[in-house]
């Protein structure tokens, strides 16, 4: 059962320090701020994040990791021209680094919420992600054995949900978030409004609902500011 | 569609001209990319191609967080900040363009199904070795983002780059210094002074600009094949 929230403090209680936390986006696209803002408020610590970057600017991740929350980061593509707060953490040796590629990174949390136990990856065999990590050849092609990333805590940004927690994202805010939603204990959604059970298409549902435990409804926190 | 042209006959040396800027090898590569294919343009300098190529010409530009279909860079009221390239700048969408999440589209280029990917690079070797995202210099960060991906999936891999770094030093060479983004991958070069294939038959001259094949070869520590047996 879904649980739809307008407070985002709310939305976020109960998360363990210590945790693994799945956070979608794309630089700034679909990346859910006003959970990471909550989170940050909530104050686990000694966090694990697992994200396509390693935050823009000063907010959202960003803010997070300038909180000292985050022991490690699991990420493609650390390194933008906005990531200074990543970049002074990591260069004073004050947070851990694993570079994963994007697709791998995407496709080990695929494997999380699908039951896979590990899978040969063609990504990455004969450059240094691939060292120390078991290797096979198949059908003449070489492959890295590469395991599944799962979350104690997926945040993911959607456009619009509905009361059972179905969710449907806009353009390329998408990414990562319906990945991500399949492979956390605990998955959390914040969306631009929740409509009534039944309003969306069942055509075009995105995330099912089977996926999400809560929701927040940005629309409900913006009417209650 | 899975070969892209390549000049029938002999080597061209285009001597009647200096090197090719920025804006010319970017044409220079989107005449290469056949008409219909699915292509991903790699953040950077790649990513002027699109400029180039025929808008009849049917080809589908795939962007790795998860589009097809992508137009150019958005201005002005199309600012859509959920419609962003790979380099997370603002685009939009042409008709008939699609979306996924991320596994699909990494899937898309990992099972091979793009025709033509168009990277960068630090330094491409004989072999078609590539590596374009770490330097590998103490307090440099790594991030690779989807290049491994990239290299390894698309049908050809097309790299762009000067052919020689400011100081001189070749950037096409016998082994790469580097820490690797693929092995063996890099199907085309791309540079100001020359265009080249790579194969198993090694490193191929098929056209040069403002220089001669004769000249590279001195400047090149690579052994350089030439088209129409000279």
């Amino acid at each position: 059962m879904t649980a739809v929230f307008g407070d985002a403090d709310e939305a976020v209680a109960g998360i363990a320090d210590g945790s693994t936390v799945l956070i979608g986006g794309f630089g700034m696209a679909g990346m859910p701020v006003q959970l990471i803002d909550a989170l940050i408020r909530q104050g686990a610590t000694d966090l694990t994040v697992v994200s396509n970057n390693a935050g823009n600017g000063d907010t959202g991740l960003a803010a997070l990791l300038a909180a000292g929350r985050v022991r490690k980061v699991i990420c493609s593509f650390p390194r933008q021209s906005d990531s200074w707060v990543f970049d002074g953490l990591y260069l004073a040796g004050k947070i851990e680094l694993e570079v994963v590629p994007q697709g791998t990174l995407a496709e080990r949390m695929r494997a999380a919420g699908a039951g896979i136990g590990a899978f040969y990856c063609p990504t990455g065999v004969g450059t240094p992600l691939a060292e120390n990590k078991e290797t096979r050849t198949i059908d003449g092609r070489d492959y890295v054995l590469e395991y599944p990333i799962k979350g104690d805590v997926a945040l993911v940004g959607a456009h619009i949900g509905d009361r059972m927690g179905n969710l449907v994202y806009r353009k390329t805010a998408r990414n990562f978030g319906p990945v991500m939603a399949t492979a956390a204990t605990l998955t959390i959604a914040q969306v631009g409004r929740v409509v009534e059970t039944g309003e969306l298409d069942p055509e075009t549902v995105v995330t099912p609902c089977i996926y999400v435990d809560r929701i927040l409804d940005l629309s409900e926190a913006e009417a209650a500011r | 569609m899975t070969v892209a042209p390549e000049p029938a006959g002999r080597t061209a040396e285009h001597l009647d001209r200096g090197p090719l800027s920025r804006d010319e090898l970017a044409a220079v590569v989107a005449r290469d990319i056949p008409r219909g294919s699915f292509v991903n343009l790699g953040i950077g300098q790649p990513t002027m191609v699109a400029d180039h190529l025929p808008a009849d010409a049917g080809i589908v530009l795939h962007t790795e967080n998860g589009m097809l279909g992508m137009g150019p860079a958005a201005e002005g009221d199309e600012i859509d900040h959920d419609l962003v390239n790979a380099g997370k700048i603002p685009v939009t969408e042409l008709p008939g363009a699609s979306y996924f999440h991320h596994a699909d589209s990494f899937a898309m280029m990992r099972g091979g199904h793009l025709d033509v990917c168009v990277l960068g690079a630090f330094q491409v070797s004989e072999r078609g070795d590539l590596a374009n995202w770490h330097t590998g210099a103490p307090g440099a960060i790594p991030a690779v983002g989807g290049a491994m991906d990239l290299a390894i999936g698309a049908k050809n891999v097309f790299v762009m780059m000067t052919l020689f770094s400011r100081d001189g030093t070749p950037k096409l060479v016998p082994e790469c210094t580097y820490p690797l983004t693929g092995p063996a991958c890099v199907s085309r070069l791309y540079t100001d002074l020359a265009v080249f294939r790579i194969g198993p038959e090694g490193v191929t001259v098929l056209e040069t600009y403002g220089t001669t094949v004769k000249e590279l070869a001195s400047r090149l520590d690579v052994a350089l094949r030439t088209l129409g047996g000279w």
